[in-house]
């Protein structure tokens, strides 16, 4: 398959990486995939739903109102724990987190502090420079807060309007230790992060839509020393490719103001995309201080070997364990492993098509995955309830691949057959016959066509014999394209080069 | 005797949100003194074979299952805000980012 590789975005120059050494720690919030909130019976399905509309006296905080755990919360933190290696805490308890602002009702968010479920894991994940393994201080449980919308009113003044459905939505922080040392391996933890926590049914960790919100905690100090430098915490970027971009503006700055002798102050900065360049949201003069103190209104929560054995059972195979099995045991290349293991509607017709029917070569499988079945993946969103592409199935996929490995389809209309199939969901059979496509390999019939095609095109055939053995390609285009893609390629071109090979005279 | 300062005082107020006059913080401060006091005469007490505990009713892990119940109208939950836009409760501006 050819797989483009998106231009790579600027990176840090050799000389600022050569005196300093970038230490990062990265911090994610994702949303956890519940029907309801963390505290509270309100529905977590409020994407797009009018403001105000998902909301009870619990999660907007009224008084009197006490909360109750949501279990299913719970239990995608510790699956999350037991997929990053983590220990979890025999015993933990929630703790209320001061602070006073618009979008938390109660004055507190109720969190975890001393006891975070899940601590002292690691991920790792390829980078360019090869696999990087990043420790995991901790993943915890805690309540998302509401929205604000900054507006002005008709009379013209500044105010912001408060929207609570997001209020007490399940939120799962994970934060790892200052292990990542470039802005590549930040993005890649965050889109290794992203494939875990989706393959573990944990969240949709979707970054546009705020499922999914990465920080990075970047500071710099010289090459050989230990001492950290001056922290600095950058947040609002909602892609991938925008954390690597924005570590690696907060690299550059934070060289170039060391260079000039000027200190760096511990702040908050925000990105921006459009700019290109991060800015100060606010100054930490002061160490947070959120007065953390245990949440009187739930009891502590102890997890034991039953409930954990319980949740480890229903653990879904991890996107490290799945690429080493699909190159150990099926001799996928790593590269084809990764791209498939990467993408849910190409993993899940890969495991799809090789149930269908074992006996399909697994390289096979994963050419037509990774390669036209990926790129229909990219164009239509529909997907089948197996995660399938369009309306396509996986005994129809497995047909058509026999079908080529048996020779009756040319690879080009296997193609076209694909496409028609993802689209409307008709059985392979049904189009073959409807198109009348039957690929043709006998040599004899083609021989008509080769010579056509060869008298038409003086200038490639000129081309091959002057030394330019790429012409060739054009030419077998030609003659598929003249029996509508139904000729055997290989074939065609064995065909094609007996004719030319042959001394110029008998043509 | 207590040492928490006038500076400390002002300090938890500015995180309560409360604007306190000179002389509320004067006030404060000797009140504050005073509990910090009481809980250092508690603190002279032998716990070390105590367990802490942040719960007095001896219950655990009460949880409920992922299963949604009905919400508020807009109206039952806006019924006590100090102004609306629409199905929005209007606050002053808040500038700057969000927590966490």
């Amino acid at each position: 398959m050819t797989a483009v590789r998106a231009a790579p975005p600027t990176g840090v120059p050799a000389s600022v990486l050569e005196r300093y050494e970038p230490v990062i720690g990265i911090e994610v919030h994702c949303q956890l995939r519940t029907a309801s909130k963390m505290f509270c019976g309100c529905s977590t399905d409020y994407d797009g739903a009018p403001p105000n509309t998902h909301t009870c006296p619990v999660c907007l905080g009224l008084p009197g109102a006490l909360p109750t755990i949501n279990r299913l919360a719970v239990e995608h933190v510790l699956t999350t724990g037991l997929a990053i290696d983590a220990t979890i805490a025999a015993t933990t308890r929630w703790e209320r987190k001061n602070y006073f602002y618009p979008d938390l009702p109660k004055g507190y968010q109720i969190s975890q502090y001393a006891i975070p479920l899940a601590a002292a894991g690691r991920l790792t994940f390829g980078t360019s420079g090869g696999d990087v393994t990043v420790g995991i201080t901790r993943a915890h449980l805690e309540e998302d807060t509401a929205k604000l919308v900054h507006a002005t009113t008709p009379d013209g003044r500044k105010v912001s309007l408060v929207d609570f459905n997001r209020s007490g939505a399940p939120l799962m922080e994970i934060v790892t230790e200052p292990d990542v040392r470039s802005a590549e391996a930040a993005r890649r933890y965050a889109e290794e992060l992203q494939l875990l926590l989706r393959a573990i049914g944990v969240s949709n960790a979707d970054m546009e839509r705020g499922q999914m919100r990465v920080e990075a905690n970047v500071s710099l100090r010289p090459r050989g020393t230990e001492a950290f430098g001056t922290r600095v915490e950058v947040k609002n970027m909602n892609s991938f490719r925008s954390v690597e971009r924005a570590v690696n503006f907060e690299i550059e700055r934070q060289a170039a103001a060391l260079d000039a002798g000027q200190p760096l102050v511990q702040e908050t900065r925000g990105w921006d995309d459009g700019r290109g360049s991060t800015y100060q949201m606010r100054l930490k003069e002061t160490s947070e201080d959120y007065r953390y103190f245990p949440e009187p209104d739930l009891p502590p929560l102890k997890v034991d070997a039953v409930w954990l054995d319980e949740v480890r059972a229903r653990l879904a195979e991890l996107p490290t364990a799945r690429r080493s099995r699909y190159t150990s045991e099926l001799g996928l290349s790593a590269y084809d492993a990764a791209v498939i293991v990467a993408d849910p509607a190409m993993s899940a017709a890969f495991s799809a098509v090789l149930a269908s029917d074992p006996s399909l070569p697994p390289k096979e499988v994963a050419n037509l995955v990774a390669g036209d079945y990926g790129r229909a993946a990219k164009e239509i969103q529909e997907r089948t309830p197996d995660g399938l592409v369009g309306r396509s199935s996986a005994a129809e996929l497995a047909e058509l691949l026999r079908r080529v490995a048996a020779g009756e389809l040319s690879r080009a209309n296997a193609k076209e057959v694909l496409g028609e199939h993802v689209r409307s969901g008709e059985a392979v059979s049904g189009i073959v016959a409807a198109r009348g496509f039957r690929q043709i390999s006998d040599a004899s019939a083609l021989s008509d066509v080769v010579d056509e095609v060869l008298a038409a095109n003086p200038a490639a055939v000129g081309d091959y014999r002057a030394g330019k053995p790429q012409a060739v390609g054009f030419l077998v285009g030609q003659v598929m394209k003249a029996t509508r893609g139904q000729a055997n390629a290989g074939v065609v071109q064995a065909a094609l080069r007996e004719r030319l090979d042959r001394p110029a005279g008998d043509a | 005797m207590a040492t928490l300062s006038r500076d400390d005082v002002a300090h938890v107020a500015h995180l309560a949100r409360l604007g306190l006059t000179d002389e509320e913080l004067a006030r404060l401060e000797g009140q504050l003194n005073h509990i910090l006091d009481q809980y250092a005469i508690l603190a002279q007490l032998d716990t070390d074979a105590i367990p802490p505990t942040a719960q007095t009713i001896e219950l655990e892990n009460i949880l409920r299952d992922d299963v949604v119940q009905p919400s508020f109208t807009p109206d039952e939950a806006l019924a006590n805000a100090p102004e609306r836009d629409g199905d929005f409760i209007v606050v002053p501006p808040i500038i700057g980012d969000s927590e966490p």
